[in-house]
């Protein structure tokens, strides 16, 4: 598949609440197959950016064109979400949740719900509701719900919050295949470390911009680094690998 | 911080969002046509109120005590128009979501639920003297009253949201609030039928006299309507014209001090 | 079965099994009901006269607090963890999430008519001298221009500080007309009286609004 064709570019995109800007003029392009982590301080316009990404809501002004198409609804179907809330009922069980959720992507056959949860690592035939999984479990099936209509676009925010390291690092492995088989992957995180190895460019945002566009994790530390011109190549810095935070 | 095309590195002296040219018509149009005009209304007012205590006949039942009557109606049907307008401008934000159709409607709102307090407040005013009650379940005061009712949510509404798509909620708000008026009317009518009650002026054919310091009186509040929608049209623009400058200039440097 | 009925009635099905399995919120709807038409016995005597003749707006004002109390969790399930989200990122229609979520309510505040209308027959000595299949009729039509309009503003609160009095604020001032339809229809037929005018009233009310309401959903649903 062609790695120079982006599937989103977002164009000089506002968001204004009141008098506070969220995302103050984001541009960028984004090519496909490849897994991006957002990162930045708390208020950055990261959830904000993904959030526009994922139609969930308007910006104030600019552009975002996801796989050639300006409206969120022609292409729903190809997007898969993904938050800190789990995005699931908890009074029902697992297999139960994606059954519904299946439903609304016209996804009428079971086969598939119980081959996504294998695939994040728990059991479809579980019959604890969702509500008393951990943490991780939660996440792991929340995981699976987005990946349930074979998304080609995966957007996530704040996958690993209070999510235990081996429930993270099996999520990061799921992300890194997916991402070898095509599919863009957007992570928004705090912990950048998980996705260090796995991530193919971090985007580091600040006061609702993105300052800088790195291939490794050492190069961005927030601030003072110069913006990228749209769809630059990422120069890769001469880093002896080792990880500063 | 500049950007490789230097844009958003100039800071921003204008208004955003608009020609400097086209601020300075408005100012202009602003300094020169709205004082002229509110000493018209000014006029016509004072010339309408004369008209309504001095030169209108005397009620025959009622005494003079019926002059409230070309302050009540008047209220009522220039409120009515102020919804009507409210109804189309939702409307079109609905279909073109044109910022201005937005500020029309908050405005007409706001000055049309001013004039149904009036006619809320006249009615008893009135009743109290002539029929010895303070509130008679006549048709228009109670129609007036359920249009008080609905306005007054939508206000709330427009007070209480948090979303930030404010304009579209309000707009389908007043939408299905438009298209309950109907509704209330005929109800309202079938039940009066029903359960008649004493009816408040106007209920039978009227003195063409009277009916021309009513529609004198109409056209001073229209007038008077305009001017404070005007205004308040103009206040809510220049407001939102702040926040946006506010956020833009926010873009130029976020931190808003030396870095 | 048409893919927006097919959601619609996937989100019905789930809606009434999870109400089901936790049963809190109906075991105690059911005894706000009870407690609602106690009140009212006590504050409005059941022995005098006059209550027969208000016997059709005590009822309906009984079945419209029960009813403000079960539109105001709608939409609790789904704010909770975000779900809302996620059906807006997918391709199901938001008119068939509207559909679903309003016959879901008119369920539900049927079931509560349904225990607090012998209650009210029996405390009140009840009787109707019109026909009584009409007053079935008129219980259905406006318990649909409640839920409908109720489902709706509910929606709309979600977007609102002060959820909760803001879907009374909301549903009131609208919800005026057919209200008025309702108990006059009511006291009409209880007393052998023609209800006609009110029943076509409250039908086109309930077809007029129905309509807005799914033009307007999803617009309101998106509006963040």
């Amino acid at each position: 598949m062609t790695e120079t064709a982006p599937v989103v570019t977002v164009s000089n995109l506002i968001k204004q609440f009141g008098r506070f800007a969220a995302l103050r003029g984001v541009s960028a392009e984004f090519s496909g197959g490849k897994l991006y982590a957002i990162l930045g301080d708390n208020g950055a316009g990261k959830t904000t950016l993904l959030r526009t990404l994922a139609g969930l809501n308007q910006p104030s002004s600019g552009e975002v064109t996801i796989l050639g198409a300006s409206k969120f609804h022609d292409i729903c179907q190809q997007v898969g979400y993904m938050a800190h809330p789990s995005l699931l009922y908890d009074e029902m069980s697992g297999m139960e949740n994606l059954a519904y959720f299946a439903r609304l992507y016209g996804i009428t056959d079971g086969t598939r719900c119980a081959e996504v949860i294998r695939a994040v690592g728990l059991d479809p035939d579980l019959v604890r509701s969702v509500g008393q999984y951990s943490q991780g479990m939660r996440q792991r099936m929340s995981l699976a719900r987005a990946l349930l209509n074979n998304p080609e676009i995966l957007l996530l925010d704040e996958p690993f919050s209070n999510v235990d390291l081996h429930s993270a690092t099996e999520m990061v492995r799921l992300l890194a295949g997916a991402r070898d088989r095509g599919t863009t992957i957007f992570v928004v995180t705090h912990q950048a470390s998980l996705l260090e190895g796995a991530a193919d460019e971090f985007v580091w945002m600040e006061f609702g911009k993105i300052v800088a566009r790195t291939r490794w994790l050492a190069d961005g530390c927030g601030g003072g680094a110069p913006p990228r011109r749209d769809g630059a190549e990422p120069r890769h810095h001469t880093s002896s690998g080792e990880s500063t935070k | 911080m500049r950007w490789s095309d230097g844009r958003l590195a100039r800071p921003a002296r204008r208004w955003p969002g608009g020609d400097a040219r086209r601020s300075t018509s408005n100012e202009f149009t602003m300094k020169r046509a709205f004082p002229i005009f509110g000493v018209l209304t000014a006029i016509l007012l004072s010339y309408a109120l004369y008209m309504a205590l001095v030169w209108a006949p005397t009620e025959r039942t009622m005494g003079n005590v019926q002059r409230i009557f070309y302050y009540h109606v008047p209220s009522a049907w220039t409120a009515f128009i102020l919804f009507f307008i409210n109804f189309g401008a939702s409307v079109v934000y609905l279909i073109k979501r044109k910022p201005a159709a937005d500020i029309v409607a908050l405005v007409t709102a706001e000055v049309g639920v001013v004039f149904c307090t009036v006619v809320l407040i006249t009615g008893p005013i009135w009743a109290r003297p002539v029929w010895g009650i303070w509130w008679t379940w006549d048709m228009r005061l109670t129609s007036t009253l359920v249009l008080w009712l609905i306005y007054v949510s939508y206000l709330f509404l427009r007070r209480f949201s948090s979303s930030g798509e404010t304009p579209l909620l309000a707009a389908s708000l007043a939408v299905l609030g438009a298209l309950c008026v109907p509704f209330v009317y005929f109800s309202i009518w079938f039940f009066r039928t029903q359960h008649p009650q004493p009816v408040m002026g106007g209920g039978g054919s009227i003195d063409p006299r009277m009916l021309h310091v009513l529609l004198i009186n109409w056209l001073a509040f229209s007038c008077f309507a305009f001017l404070v929608c005007w205004s308040r049209y103009r206040l809510e623009k220049l407001q939102r014209e702040v926040d946006q400058a506010h956020a833009m200039e926010s873009l130029r440097d976020p931190r808003g001090s030396v870095r | 079965m048409s893919a927006p009925a097919g959601i619609t009635r996937a989100t019905l099905l789930k809606d009434l099994r999870l109400e089901w399995r936790s049963k809190d919120a109906i075991n105690s709807m059911l005894f706000f009901s009870l407690l609602v038409v106690v009140v009212f016995s006590f504050s409005f005597d059941p022995t005098a006269e006059e209550s027969r003749q208000i016997a059709g707006g005590l009822v309906w004002v009984a079945f419209l607090f029960a009813a403000v109390v079960a539109l105001n969790q709608t939409w609790a399930r789904e704010l909770r963890n975000q779900v809302l989200d996620a059906y807006r990122v997918s391709p199901a229609p938001a008119n068939s999430l509207f559909m679903a979520k309003t016959l879901g309510n008119f369920i539900f505040v049927s079931v509560l008519e349904a225990l607090m209308t012998p209650l009210f027959i029996v405390f009140y000595r009840l009787r109707a001298l019109g026909p009584a299949w009409q007053l079935l009729l008129v219980a259905v039509l406006g318990t649909w221009a409640l839920v409908v309009n109720g489902t709706f503003f509910a929606a709309m609160s979600i977007r609102t500080r002060s959820r909760e009095i803001m879907l009374p604020l909301l549903l009131f001032p609208i919800s005026i007309p057919a209200l008025l339809a309702m108990v006059q229809a009511t006291t009409a037929i209880l007393n052998g009286e023609g209800a006609r005018f009110w029943i076509v009233l409250l039908a086109t009310y309930d077809l007029v609004f129905t309509t807005v309401c799914l033009l307007l959903f999803e617009t309101v649903l998106n509006a963040e």
